[in-house]
């Protein structure tokens, strides 16, 4: 197996993983985590085999040719970009793979939850890998998916299943924006893959289609990076088990939209709109995300808008523009991952062993799980920013980036300085107070977690360190190729915990302070940010549901004028449309039959013409229903005959053989739907009625006309005549035509026999008054009825 | 129906028409007819025998459920096709066999077995509908 393959398999051996966990799981209990973390293992090690090459500034390609006619490949480009994200999900994804055979140990669906995980970290896995345009779309959307089964886990409560849906119509939605904003790029560049695009960017950036590329790519990246104002789906995702929130919601799937900003830097980066639109959006969510983590009082919540700001920041860093932007997002977006994927385990940790998760029932559990407290401490110590941490050193270089003297770098420095102060009481809002003061009762007795719960934290609180510790080789291996994968062109980073006098380490200095007074005076802050948002009273969670019942309504209001119930009301708009379509083009484009030259009319001929008509004007002046329907039957009995004094035998015998059982089934019909034996509409109905099907008849003559002036072209039925016997071995050209030459057409044709049969069957059958009828879809009723 | 006459008429009537039916079925690839027509032939005879002796004893003599007819002759068309893809051909594409039964040449074709399957499909689905509407006893 060459590279390639073993590539693909990797990138494969999610899905297969998912679908084997379910068995192992019923086999092995949740011990089969262990071996499930094999997977991302494996995946890991596979990956980190490229590190070497890639620091040396070589790509890894690969792939297989998917559509030749549009150019679009399966294949991946593992630069220092994607190989950091391959081996954060998969690193993190083996952790939280055990974390979660402890956390749902006993679940009755652990191995579902496996299932979907896996199929989650299949599809990150190919986002951050794809090279093609499409491939990045697709692996774009299943994260997605895999991000709703996931929220939706636990579908028996509602909230689960509305923050389920709600992430799922912002994030796939704004997949669609990003669809359409790679179908720009794709027509402004005439490249499908990332590789190629790279050296365009001079191109696109000309383009006058840019904007509208920038805009649309920026919708999809602001959705799933939870950029205010679309941020309200992440909070509410926390319904999902804590491996989750840990997993997607933190360290993996919200960055995506950050790696697609980071992708598409060298392209659409640099210019005026970029640096003006990423660090606004940016620095609100910072500010906004922490504002709002700060009234929370529910570990997760609380994390998760954190979350949110830091996401802010990274958006806000990768579009800033000065030196250092680049390397601080990169050191960040790692850092980020180690502590906040941490500290989610611990906050789900402390709610599995003590039954709450609410921060002000909760202390002193110092002496009950030290190992936790240990572990949480590291982790916030890395997220406030300190040193010895990984945090540290992502921190300095953001500030860095921001201490220049001109106005824009002052005003997001101080913006920055707010976020992350906020974030730094924060940080230890969750990890310190839990654990200190005066032990209080909670609805569990508290004590250590198992070996599966505090491994998965307790590594990723400890690579923080080592990572600081080693900056060396971390930023060669990683940083470095990351940044310069980013900015287009190499860069090198090279800060390390060695100190460093200057403008940043005031900053840090600042921000701490601040931070310490702000967890000192948390409450108070809590109550101030409480009554402002209060005062508000609307926020974008509120604004999904009325745009979601404001849709339900106008579908139900549609739904209930187009169909409703009525046969008479389908019927009049089906032949309205009918003689539109067949009247109003010839008289647009001027392509009215001209008038026909009557041949001299054979006298039986004729006879048989005036018998049709004759039976057209008993169908009209018939007193009752039945002897309608049989005077419609005259009248096709007399095309039939026509049809066969013309040279159509097949057509004449089947016509004759429709025109039987159409009256027998008519009268069936009237007789079963028990109908007034007569015609009872008033003239005001009647006149309508005869008009539409006047035009009709009208239009399907005037068409019938035209046809028979236009040229015949007579390639087809030559062919046919030709080859109808010396191929198909049939004289009957009609027959040999159905069953051979377009036999496909026949057998769909019969299949839809089958089901209109199928239908009717089951139309018959029904019992009015069994059927849920459209009324009772009405969302107003059943709000009114609750 | 309760006409003596008509009670009297029709099993001459509709063994006629059913008969007449799979003959016009047969000779289609040569002359008018085909497994449409033919199909609809044999409707018409059920119905005018569900008329005259109920619902009930056509399905009795029928044996099948009319859809169950109409399945398998959909099957029937499908796998017709569907042969031609064994003998590396293209889907759909017309196979003949010439066995001599008796002396006499007997051609037999995939493409027949396509209208069996189509005439089958005819009289299930609307043979469906129309004892599904004759039928009262429910009501």
């Amino acid at each position: 197996m060459n590279v390639t393959d073993l590539t693909f398999l990797a990138l494969c051996l999610p899905f297969l993983g998912a679908l084997a966990a379910p068995f192992l799981t019923r086999m092995l209990g949740h011990n089969a985590a262990w071996v499930l973390a094999l997977i991302p293992a494996a995946i890991f090690v596979h990956f980190a085999g490229f590190a070497a090459g890639i620091a040396e500034g070589t790509a890894v390609t690969g792939g297989y040719t998917w559509v030749p006619s549009f150019d679009v490949r399966f294949s991946w480009l593992i630069d220092g970009l994607s190989l950091s994200f391959i081996l954060l999900i998969s690193g993190i994804g083996a952790l939280i793979v055990l974390y979660a055979g402890g956390y749902l140990k006993g679940h009755p669906h652990q191995g579902r939850f496996f299932s979907f995980l896996l199929m989650f970290m299949g599809s990150m896995l190919g986002l951050v890998a794809s090279d093609s345009f499409l491939m990045l779309f697709v692996f774009w959307e299943l994260t997605s998916i895999t991000s709703f089964l996931l929220i939706g886990f636990d579908h028996h409560r509602e909230a689960a299943r509305r923050a389920a849906f709600q992430a799922l119509v912002v994030t796939g939605g704004g997949g669609l924006f990003l669809l359409a904003g790679l179908i720009v790029l794709w027509n402004i560049s005439g490249v499908t893959q990332f590789s190629a695009l790279a050296s365009l960017g001079p191109m696109v950036k000309a383009s006058p289609l840019y904007l509208a590329a920038l805009l649309l790519v920026l919708g999809g990246a602001f959705t799933k990076s939870a950029q205010f104002p679309f941020h309200f789906w992440l909070p509410n995702a926390m319904e999902a088990p804590t491996p989750v929130s840990a997993y997607l919601h933190s360290a993996t799937m919200v960055k995506a939209g950050v790696y697609l900003l980071m992708r598409l830097n060298p392209v659409l980066g640099g210019t005026p709109e970029w640096q003006l639109i990423l660090p606004v959006f940016g620095a609100a969510t910072l500010v906004i995300g922490a504002l709002l983590a700060v009234r929370q009082t529910d570990l997760k919540l609380m994390l998760a808008y954190t979350t949110m700001s830091s996401l802010g920041l990274l958006v806000m860093l990768t579009g800033f523009g000065a030196p250092y932007a680049i390397e601080a997002a990169v050191l960040y977006l790692v850092a980020h991952s180690l502590f906040k994927g941490a500290l989610f385990m611990v906050a789900g940790i402390i709610d599995h062993e003590t039954g709450t998760r609410d921060v002000t029932r909760l202390g002193g559990l110092r002496s009950a799980m030290p190992l936790t407290f240990a572990i949480a401490l590291a982790a916030a110590i890395s997220m406030g920013g300190l040193p010895p941490f990984f945090g540290f050193l992502a921190k300095e270089e953001v500030y860095a980036a921001l201490s220049s003297s001109d106005l824009r770098s002052i005003v997001f420095a101080v913006l920055a300085i707010i976020g992350n102060a906020l974030m730094f009481a924060i940080a230890f809002a969750v990890a310190l107070k839990p654990f200190v003061g005066k032990p209080v009762p909670t609805p569990r007795h508290a004590h250590e977690a198992p070996i599966l719960l505090w491994l998965g934290p307790a590594v990723l609180a400890l690579a923080g360190l080592a990572a600081a510790v080693l900056s060396g080789t971390v930023h060669a291996m990683i940083s470095t190729p990351m940044a310069s994968a980013i900015a287009g062109v190499p860069r090198v980073v090279a800060i390390s915990l060695v100190p460093h006098i200057g403008v940043p380490l005031a900053l840090s200095a600042l921000t701490v302070v601040v931070g310490i007074a702000l967890y000192i005076g948390l409450a108070r802050v809590r109550a101030g940010v409480a009554s402002a948002l209060a005062w508000i009273g609307w926020g974008p969670d509120r604004g999904f549901d009325q745009a979601i019942s404001g849709l339900v309504r106008l579908s139900f209001a549609i739904t209930r004028r187009l169909q409703n119930g009525r046969l008479d009301s389908y019927m009049t708009m089906t032949f309205v449309a009918i003689a539109v379509v067949l009247l109003v083009p010839p008289f647009v484009f001027g392509e009215l039959a001209l008038a026909p030259v009557f041949p001299s009319i054979p006298l039986h001929e004729l006879a048989i013409m005036i018998i049709a008509v004759i039976g057209l004007f008993a169908v009209v002046l018939a007193k009752d229903r039945l002897t309608a329907i049989v005077s419609l039957g005259i009248q096709g009995f007399s095309v039939a005959v026509i049809f066969l004094l013309y040279g159509a035998p097949d057509l004449a015998f089947t016509q004759f053989m429709i025109e039987t059982l159409a009256v027998v089934i008519l009268a069936l019909v009237m007789t079963r739907l028990r109908l007034s034996p007569s015609d009872h509409r008033p003239f005001r109905q009647t006149l309508p009625d005869a008009a539409i099907a006047l035009a009709c008849g009208l239009g399907a003559g005037l068409l019938l006309l035209k046809v028979t002036q236009v040229p015949f072209d007579t390639a087809l039925s030559d062919f046919f005549a030709q080859y109808s016997k010396t191929i198909a071995h049939g004289a009957n050209i009609v027959n040999v035509i159905i069953v051979d030459f377009r036999g496909t057409d026949t057998l769909g044709e019969i299949a839809v026999v089958m089901i209109a049969g199928l239908a009717i069957l089951s139309l018959v059958r029904l019992r009015a008054g069994s059927l849920r009828r459209i009324a009772d879809n009405d969302p107003d009723a059943e709000e009114a009825g609750r | 129906m309760k006409s003596l006459i008509f009670r009297t008429i029709t099993p001459v009537i509709v063994s006629v028409m059913v008969l007449f039916s799979i003959f016009v079925l047969l000779r289609g690839h040569n002359e008018p007819g085909g497994g449409f027509i033919g199909g609809l032939i044999a409707v018409a005879a059920l119905s005018i025998y569900g008329i005259a002796f109920g619902v009930e004893t056509v399905r009795r003599a029928i044996v099948f459920h009319p859809l169950s007819i109409a399945g398998a002759g959909l099957l029937l068309a499908t796998l017709a096709g569907l042969l031609s893809m064994v003998f590396q051909v293209p889907f759909m594409t017309g196979l003949w066999v010439y066995p001599v039964v008796l002396g006499e040449e007997i051609p037999l074709s995939s493409v027949m077995a396509f209208d069996i399957g189509v005439y089958l499909v005819v009289v299930g689905a609307v043979t469906s509908i129309a004892l599904s509407l004759e039928e009262r006893g429910e009501d």
